[in-house]
């Protein structure tokens, strides 16, 4: 069993959700490979070998994988699957857009969002927005999956010296072009990496008061910051920070929901966090079946509370 | 332009899933079924290129039982032109979906497939991708703004971290995000026209295809169970408690 993983990076570092998604991998039995496509991606190739479990870095550096584009990406890796039995990315925008067209022209099903690598062949995932658990037997030639991270533990880095090759690229035409991309920076931690989530609804009613409300309490927190799909809707949060079914899914020690009514597209992004606190004015809301302290207040009041205990 | 939307009909976002007792799959029986959310913001969007002159025709098309015409009939009713029912019993999996739908590419020949960027029963999130692939076109999945611009479209993508703009040739398959439209609640004059609007049954089988699933399911099952909680009286309990737990 030889296994590719396709790393999330950002040319310098190697992201969180590759290291979990290479315990997954590691899961599987047998040798880990991972593949760094990016343009100056040396350090995040250096950074991968750094891992513990790790057979080989392959690195591909050209300007065609600059923006992360499917096309590109996905000759590349078809040009190096015929070594491989599975293929394995985790479950970012980057793994969900480029996964299935490797799977499609392998001819193999792909298994989405692997919470539990159960055998070589078979694999848990949630399906109906975590509403149930899906066990599968996959006994396709190449296994093809992506990886919920937030369901394992990060691979450390141990130091290994692993060796890194440079791959050959491919050259192929691309009928998508990249024009611009708008990153938001932030020094807060990452969603998928967070150790500590403070997550607003609709309730905080505009972008200042949700910035104002939240902001003092994540850094006291050391937090990400989150929110439901109607702040982000109603433009109080940028897309990137929406948690559930259709967001991030997150599994933080501590997942703070404030103002958020708790649908079931909410619940699938965060119910598997450590601990939930949900504070809610309205005593019925169906956030408080899941928390595990719930306080029923006015959020505009006990923020500041909160914040004032910790002192 | 032609455009060419794939349409499932799923469990309603609204529906609460039980599980069938002998652990085999969900329970869909007197369930309220819709069209995919997804799919919904698919179709107002070839809708809207079509109102606005860009697009000639909107063709919808679903993989499914009968039943899956009332996913059709939903797009119809938003405005989409005709609709194609390939039937298929069972379970079909996202890559059959995708040879299946690049056969009707092949027949209908359309200068951009929209898809939905994933089936909210399944939660695959692949049918699209899978299709360009097959298919050999660029794709934008999760895309929350499309622009035609002459033989080109720019789409803008929902990205971790962000936003990312690209620029594809026709033809173009995209799948689309949440945020970029509001469907139309259809009128009750345009849900009676739609059901004299043209729907084509075919059978799965008439396409080569085949339809049997490569992976099997062992067992559907019920995710663990959170502990009930408790309420706190006031936010010295909460910090006390968190400082208790240890995840302070
Ligand atoms: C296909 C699909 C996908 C979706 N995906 C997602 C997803 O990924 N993530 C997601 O979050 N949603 C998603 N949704 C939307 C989801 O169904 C809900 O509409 C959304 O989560 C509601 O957000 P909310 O809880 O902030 O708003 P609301 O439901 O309006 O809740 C606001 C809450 O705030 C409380 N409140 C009001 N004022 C105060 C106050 N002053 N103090 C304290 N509490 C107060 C209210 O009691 C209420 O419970 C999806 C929906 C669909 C159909
Ligand atoms: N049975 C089907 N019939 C038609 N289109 C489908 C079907 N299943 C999936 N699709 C399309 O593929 C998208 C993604 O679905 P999935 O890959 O299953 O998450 C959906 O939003 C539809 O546009």
């Amino acid at each position: 069993m030889k296994t590719l993983l396709i790393a999330d990076h950002d040319n310098q570092t190697v992201a969180d959700a590759t290291t979990k998604a290479l315990t997954a991998a590691r899961a599987l039995g047998g040798e880990v490979d991972i593949l760094v496509a990016g343009q100056g991606a040396q350090s995040a190739a250096e950074a991968s070998a750094k891992l513990q479990g790790v057979a080989k870095v392959l690195l591909a550096d050209a300007e065609a994988y600059a923006h992360r584009l499917a096309e590109p990406l996905a000759a590349l890796v078809l040009s190096i699957a015929p070594g491989y039995d599975a293929i394995v990315a985790p479950a970012s925008s980057a793994g969900k857009n480029l996964l299935p067209r490797i799977a499609a022209r392998l001819d193999v099903m792909q298994v989405s969002d692997v919470t539990k690598v159960a055998g070589p062949d078979t694999f848990e995932h949630p399906i109906y927005a975590g509403n149930a658990i899906e066990v599968v037997k996959n006994p396709e030639r190449v296994k093809v999956f992506t990886v919920r991270t937030a369901a394992f533990a990060a691979t450390p880095a141990d130091g290994a010296s692993t060796p890194v090759e440079a791959v050959a690229v491919p050259v192929a035409e691309s009928r998508a072009t990249f024009v611009r991309e708008e990153m938001a920076k932030s020094e807060r931690p990452e969603l998928g990496s967070a150790k500590v989530i403070v997550s607003g609804g609709r309730a905080l009613g505009s972008a200042e008061k949700f910035n104002e409300v939240l902001l003092p309490l994540a850094d006291m927190l050391g937090a990400a910051v989150g929110a439901s799909r109607a702040a982000v809707d109603a433009g109080y949060a940028p897309n990137d920070f929406q948690v559930g079914q259709t967001g991030k899914i997150v599994a933080p020690e501590l997942y703070i929901a404030l103002g958020i009514s708790g649908a079931i597209q909410h619940l699938a992004g965060m119910k598997d966090s450590k601990v939930i606190v949900a504070v809610n004015k309205d005593e019925e809301a169906p956030i408080f079946q899941v928390a595990d302290f719930g306080l029923v207040a006015d959020l505009f009041q006990a923020v500041p509370q909160i914040e004032a205990a910790l002192g | 332009m032609k455009i060419l939307v794939p349409v499932k009909l799923a469990i309603d976002s609204n529906a609460k899933p039980r599980l069938k007792a002998d652990r085999s799959g969900i329970d869909l029986a007197n369930v309220k079924l819709s069209i995919n959310p997804f799919c919904e913001i698919a179709v107002e969007e070839a809708v809207r290129l079509r109102e606005a002159g860009k697009a000639t025709e909107v063709v919808v098309v679903s993989v499914g039982v009968g039943k899956a015409t009332d996913a059709i009939r939903s797009a119809l009713a938003i405005g989409a032109d005709r609709g194609i029912l390939i039937e298929a019993e069972g379970r079909v999996e996202p890559l059959t979906i995708a040879k299946l739908l690049a056969k009707v590419v092949e027949e209908e020949k359309p200068d951009l497939v929209l898809t939905g960027k994933q089936a909210i029963d399944d939660d695959s999130n692949q049918t699209g991708q899978m299709l360009a692939a097959l298919l050999d076109w660029p794709q934008a999945t999760f895309a929350s703004q499309v622009e035609l611009d002459g033989a080109e479209l720019v789409v803008t993508r929902e990205v971790d971290g962000g936003h990312q703009t690209l620029r594809l040739s026709l033809p173009a398959l995209v799948t689309t995000d949440l945020r970029l439209n509001e469907p139309r609640y259809p009128s009750l004059p345009n849900i009676m026209k739609a059901k004299k609007k043209p729907v084509e049954t075919k059978s799965a089988e008439t396409y080569g295809v085949d339809l049997t699933p490569r992976l099997s399911v062992v067992e559907v099952r019920e995710p663990a169970a959170r502990k009930a909680g408790i309420k706190v009286a006031d936010a010295q309990e909460l910090v006390s408690k968190l400082k208790a737990v240890g995840v302070l």
